[in-house]
C-alpha cells in the first residue's frame, strides 16, 4: 500500500494587500482526515487550491510525498482528487463520457469495474449515460465524487463536501470517506459540524491571520 | 505527453461539434468579411499588393474571432479548474495548440479557395512558395493566438483585449506573410524569398519556445 504524506511549510497567501493567512505549518500522512474551518472569506477554498497546486502561495511551500519520494508539480494532478461546488464538469458530455475523456487525458486506464462501483455508491449508475446538463445540482455534486475518486488519488481534497446533497447523498459521502480515509489523506474544508466531525484535527484559519 | 494532448484535442473537437462554439462564428465571419470586400471592390481590378493585404487581413481577423475560444470557452463554462486537475500545463497547451492549428488550417483553406474563386488578382505563380508561406504563416498564427488566448481568458474584457494584444505580436508575421504572398503572385523564385521565409520560420520557433516557457506561469494563478 502506498503511503502519501504532505508537508505544509510556512504557507502564506495574500491577494494584493489583503492577508488571507500566514505561516501555516503542518504535516500529515495517510490515514488522516484533516479539517479546515473558518468564517466565510477566511481562505478555505484558497487553501485547498494551493494544496491542489492550481494556485501559488505568496510564501512557503507544500511538499507532496509518495512513499517518501517528492511528487513534482507536473505529476501532482494524478495524485489528487478534488470536490468543490465551483468545480464544473463538461455539461455537453454524459457522465460516463466525461470520465472516459478524463482517463485518456490523464493517461490512465479507464477502470470500468471500479467506476461502475463508484457510480453505484453515488446512486448515479442509471443516469451515467445522460448529458450532465440534465443533472440536478445534487447529482452534479455526486458525479464530482466519482470524478475525484476514479484515479484512486493519495490525497482527497473536499471543499464543502456535502453542499447541494440530500441526506441520502450525505450518507453516501460519509460512507465513502470513512472507507477512503483508512489508507489515504482526506482534507475537508467546511463549516458544517457534521462534516468536521469526521476530522482528526482541524485548522482554524482565523488563527493564522 | 503526445497521446494525452491528442486526447485533449479530441475532447475539444467533440465539444466543438456539439456546441458549435467557434465554427459557426468563424464561418459567418469569413462570409461577411469577404462579401463586404467583394461588394466594395465591385468591378475594379485591384493590384496584387492589395489582394495579398486583404487576404491576410481576413485571415488575421478570422483568427481573432475564433482562436481565442480554445481557452475562453473553458473559462466561460467554468471548466478551467477541471482541466487543471486532470493534466499538466504542457499537455493542456499542446492539446489546445493542436486544436487551434487544425482550426486555423481549416478556415484558411476555405478563405484561400474563396479568394481563388472570386478575386481576379489572386493568381499564384509560385505554388511551392505559397504552400510554404501558408503552412508556416498558419503555424505562427496558431501558436501566437493560443498563447494570447490563454492570457486573455482570465481577463474581464476578453473580446476587446484579444485583438489589441494580438496585433503587435502578430504584426511581424502578417507583414512578412503579405510580402511573401506578393512574391507568390509575381512569381519570385524560392531562393529570392529565403530572407522573408527565414523571418517566418524564426518567428514560429521563437513563439513556440516562449509559449511553452510562459504557459506554466499563465496557467497557474
Amino acid at each position: 500500500m502506498n503511503s502519501y504524506s504532505l508537508e505544509i511549510k510556512n504557507l502564506s497567501k495574500n491577494f494584493g494587500r489583503r492577508l488571507i493567512f500566514q505561516n501555516i505549518n503542518y504535516s500529515i500522512s495517510s490515514n488522516t482526515v484533516l479539517g479546515i474551518s473558518g468564517n466565510n472569506g477566511s481562505g478555505k477554498s484558497t487553501f485547498m487550491k494551493i494544496i491542489a497546486g492550481v494556485l501559488s502561495p505568496n510564501k512557503g511551500q507544500i511538499v507532496h510525498l509518495l512513499n517518501g519520494i517528492k511528487i513534482t508539480g507536473d505529476e501532482l494532478f494524478n495524485h489528487i482528487g478534488f470536490v468543490s461546488p465551483y468545480l464544473i464538469l463538461y455539461e455537453e458530455f454524459s457522465a460516463e463520457e466525461n470520465l472516459k475523456i478524463f482517463s485518456k487525458i490523464r493517461g490512465i486506464k479507464y477502470d470500468s469495474e471500479y467506476i461502475r462501483m463508484l457510480f453505484g455508491k453515488m446512486n448515479l449508475y442509471n443516469r451515467r449515460k445522460d448529458i450532465v446538463k440534465t443533472y440536478s445540482s445534487g447529482m452534479k455534486q455526486r458525479l464530482k465524487y466519482v470524478f475525484a475518486l476514479m484515479h484512486k488519488p493519495g490525497l482527497l481534497l473536499l471543499d464543502e463536501p456535502t453542499s447541494n446533497l440530500d441526506s441520502e447523498g450525505k450518507d453516501s459521502v460519509y460512507t465513502i470517506l470513512d472507507e477512503y480515509s483508512k489508507n489515504h489523506i482526506v482534507i475537508i474544508a467546511s463549516n458544517e459540524e457534521q462534516d468536521l466531525r469526521m476530522c482528526g484535527d482541524i485548522i482554524y484559519l482565523e488563527n493564522y491571520k | 505527453m503526445i497521446t494525452k494532448s491528442y486526447s485533449l484535442f479530441l475532447k475539444d473537437i467533440k465539444s466543438e461539434l456539439r456546441t458549435r462554439y467557434a465554427i459557426n462564428a468563424l464561418v459567418m465571419f469569413i462570409l461577411v468579411a469577404i462579401s463586404v470586400i467583394l461588394f466594395s471592390i465591385g468591378n475594379e481590378k485591384i493590384q496584387p499588393e492589395l489582394t495579398a493585404g486583404l487576404y491576410w487581413v481576413v485571415i488575421f481577423f478570422s483568427a481573432m474571432s475564433g482562436l481565442s475560444r480554445a481557452f475562453v470557452s473553458e473559462e466561460e463554462k467554468g471548466t478551467t479548474l477541471t482541466l487543471q486537475l486532470i493534466a499538466s500545463p504542457d499537455t493542456i497547451f499542446s492539446g489546445k495548440l493542436l486544436f487551434n492549428l487544425i482550426l486555423t488550417f481549416f478556415i484558411n483553406v476555405i478563405i484561400t479557395l474563396i479568394y481563388a474563386a472570386f478575386f481576379e488578382g489572386f493568381v499564384i505563380n509560385n505554388f511551392v512558395l505559397f504552400l510554404v508561406t501558408f503552412i508556416f504563416g498558419n503555424i505562427g498564427l496558431a501558436i501566437s493566438s493560443t498563447i494570447i488566448a490563454s492570457i486573455i481568458a482570465k481577463a474581464g474584457s476578453k473580446g476587446t483585449l484579444y485583438p489589441v494584444l494580438s496585433f503587435p505580436v502578430l504584426l511581424p508575421l502578417i507583414l512578412t506573410c503579405v510580402q511573401l504572398t506578393i512574391f507568390c503572385f509575381d512569381g519570385t523564385s524560392f531562393a529570392n524569398a529565403l530572407y522573408e521565409l527565414a523571418i517566418v520560420v524564426s518567428y514560429d520557433g521563437i513563439m513556440i519556445t516562449v509559449s511553452y516557457l510562459l504557459f506554466d506561469f499563465i496557467w497557474k494563478e
